[in-house]
């Protein structure tokens, strides 16, 4: 069929693939691949927009591994990465899981729970705050009323990581959610029908058949809010501006600070290369897990 | 028994994902004095709209309304008209290097924009677009999620319609136009509205190509309001309402997909 469309091609048909697809390679070209290639130039410069830019070598990486503000940053990301992953992935399956049915109602909650992730995430933000002012928080006055005592949900440094985690997966769960309900709904029914029939129970079925059955959405799952968690910035620029201290500063802050506060665009460039990095490995690694699964099967 | 648990809980979790926003939607309808004095209550007790009017009188909000409509609509026509062009490009012809081209479209996915902020940054200095709406339209128009679907969808048609038409003597323009369009109208729709979700959404983009106040979008102006010292939540809460308004519009054309267990999950464009 390839070779038919090829030898057929008039003048015209080969030409016209290449209009077509010219105007989003062009600035699919311009503002991805060459700002791609423009950073990984950029880390071997001491570059400032002040100052001018000067090769140095190998010395903006030397320099961020001994940058204590980078390990913190980077351990910060780490911890916020390693809780928001799995939470947000078994919460998504164990809200999916009831809802990829029919039953009465399902759809109806299927929209509610998608509702959060239509905002945007400075929304997001300004809401949580919102509840979790210390003094005026509804949240705060809810616990008073009860007899408790009021918590620093912001203010206090392991408070305030812990109020990220919440919020970012209650923004983010109905988007995995939908995902996982679109793989449980591709799952024949038969296979249920017939476990069933061999007195396999409710925790059997799951784990003999719907999570076998689900891996590949789950690696989908697991890689996507693995690059979204190490993107982290917008809740915590609304929620906490990396506070109290440095306690929610994380790598991507740092980046922005370094290039644009302090017009250090080199070494901000450098730590985005090694941040890209970091994504491209946590994504290889669970991608050769799965592999791993595979064989051993 | 077993079900009534199972829709208590469903009932709890609804209440979760639904409290935050109607509790910012009636917080902003309280007058000043109700938003901070003990005891709270859920409903107002004086309704009022003061904060509404004070955030459309104060400051440029109409400018910044404008500003992320028109970025929100234009973006999302360039990006349906580019990204369907290069989904028929690579579905439906065959040229050299076409696959290639494919699979670094996709690949780029994993380079976030957070990583490459710096150099767009100076490219766009260079380029004079810093400041400008178009330095926010143009750059992520090209979305590798887009061109995916539509080629994805568009493989989907089949070859003989397009033969059909070229033995009629139609233009390869006029067949793009007159059958390949009118057949891609549902993923035309899907890129249509996760563009616009994602624009109106959008923060990092504007954050890093705009600084002036007259360029500004509403998700920067909302970031810069609660960046003061002095939060005014009145004015805030009024500002985060009116700023969810087409979102909650776009949801209502939504949900009855989710209620029929069409699933969109997955999508992101």
């Amino acid at each position: 069929m390839k070779s038919r469309q090829r030898s057929h091609g008039t003048f015209e048909q080969t030409r016209a693939p290449l209009l077509f697809l010219a105007p989003n390679l062009i600035i699919f070209s311009l503002f991805i691949i060459l700002p791609a290639i423009m950073g990984l130039r950029m880390s071997f410069f001491d570059w400032s927009i002040l100052d001018g830019s000067k090769y140095i070598g190998f010395k903006n990486f030397r320099d961020i591994l001994a940058d204590s503000m980078f390990w913190l940053t980077l351990k910060n990301t780490l911890i916020y990465v390693v809780a928001v992953v799995p939470l947000l992935s078994i919460s998504a399956l164990a809200l999916a899981l009831p809802l990829a049915g029919e039953g009465k109602g399902m759809g109806v909650f299927r929209a509610i729970y998608y509702v959060p992730t239509m905002l945007s995430m400075i929304i997001v933000g300004i809401a949580w705050r919102w509840l979790l002012g210390y003094d005026l928080g509804i949240i705060n006055y809810a616990i008073r009323l009860a007899g408790g005592k009021a918590v620093s949900w912001l203010t206090d440094g392991t408070m305030a990581n812990i109020s990220l985690i919440f919020v970012t997966v209650w923004t983010r769960v109905g988007y995995f959610m939908m995902m996982f309900i679109g793989g449980l709904q591709a799952i024949p029914k038969t296979y249920y029908e017939a476990a069933e029939m061999d007195g396999a129970g409710r925790f059997t079925r799951l784990r003999r058949i719907t999570i076998p059955l689900l891996k590949p959405i789950i690696l989908v799952v697991v890689v996507l809010s693995t690059i979204e968690a190490f993107k982290a910035y917008e809740l915590i620029f609304v929620m906490t501006q990396g506070g109290p201290g440095t306690s929610t500063k994380f790598l991507v802050q740092y980046i922005y600070q370094a290039a644009f506060e302090e017009d250090r665009m080199g070494y901000g460039a450098a730590m985005s290369v090694i941040l890209l990095v970091i994504i491209g490995i946590f994504t290889a690694i669970q991608f050769g897990a799965r592999r791993e699964e595979y064989t051993n099967e | 028994m077993n079900k009534f648990l199972k829709y208590t809980l469903l009932l709890i979790v609804s209440f979760v994902f639904l409290f935050p926003i109607l509790w910012v939607l009636l917080s902003s309808f309280k007058p000043q004095s109700e938003l901070f004095t003990y005891p709270l209550t859920i409903l107002p007790h004086r309704p009022t709209l003061e904060n509404y009017v004070n955030a459309f009188a104060s400051g440029d909000f109409i400018t910044y309304y404008k500003n992320s409509l028109f970025v929100s609509v234009v973006a999302t026509l360039i990006t349906i008209t580019i990204n369907v062009m290069a989904g028929y490009a690579l579905s439906k012809f065959w040229f050299r290097g076409r696959d290639l081209i494919f699979y670094v479209m996709v690949g780029t996915l994993m380079i976030p924009l957070q990583a490459i902020m710096i150099p767009i940054f100076i490219l766009l200095k260079n380029l004079g677009l810093l400041n400008s709406l178009w330095g926010i339209i143009i750059p992520p128009a090209a979305t590798p999620t887009g061109v995916f679907l539509a080629r994805q969808y568009l493989q989907t048609i089949p070859d003989s319609f397009i033969e059909a038409a070229r033995i009629d003597g139609a233009g390869e323009f006029k067949i793009f136009t007159m059958i390949i369009v009118p057949l891609a109208k549902p993923i035309i729709a899907t890129i249509a509205i996760f563009s616009f979700m994602w624009r109106w959404n959008d923060f990092l983009w504007p954050f890093i190509v705009v600084s002036a106040n007259k360029k500004m979008t509403l998700q920067l102006a909302l970031a810069n309001f609660v960046g003061q010292f002095q939060i005014n939540w009145g004015n805030l809460l009024a500002m985060t309402v009116v700023t969810m308004i087409p979102m909650i519009i776009v949801f209502l054309a939504l949900q009855k997909y989710f209620v029929k267990g069409l699933t969109a999950g997955g999508v992101k464009a």
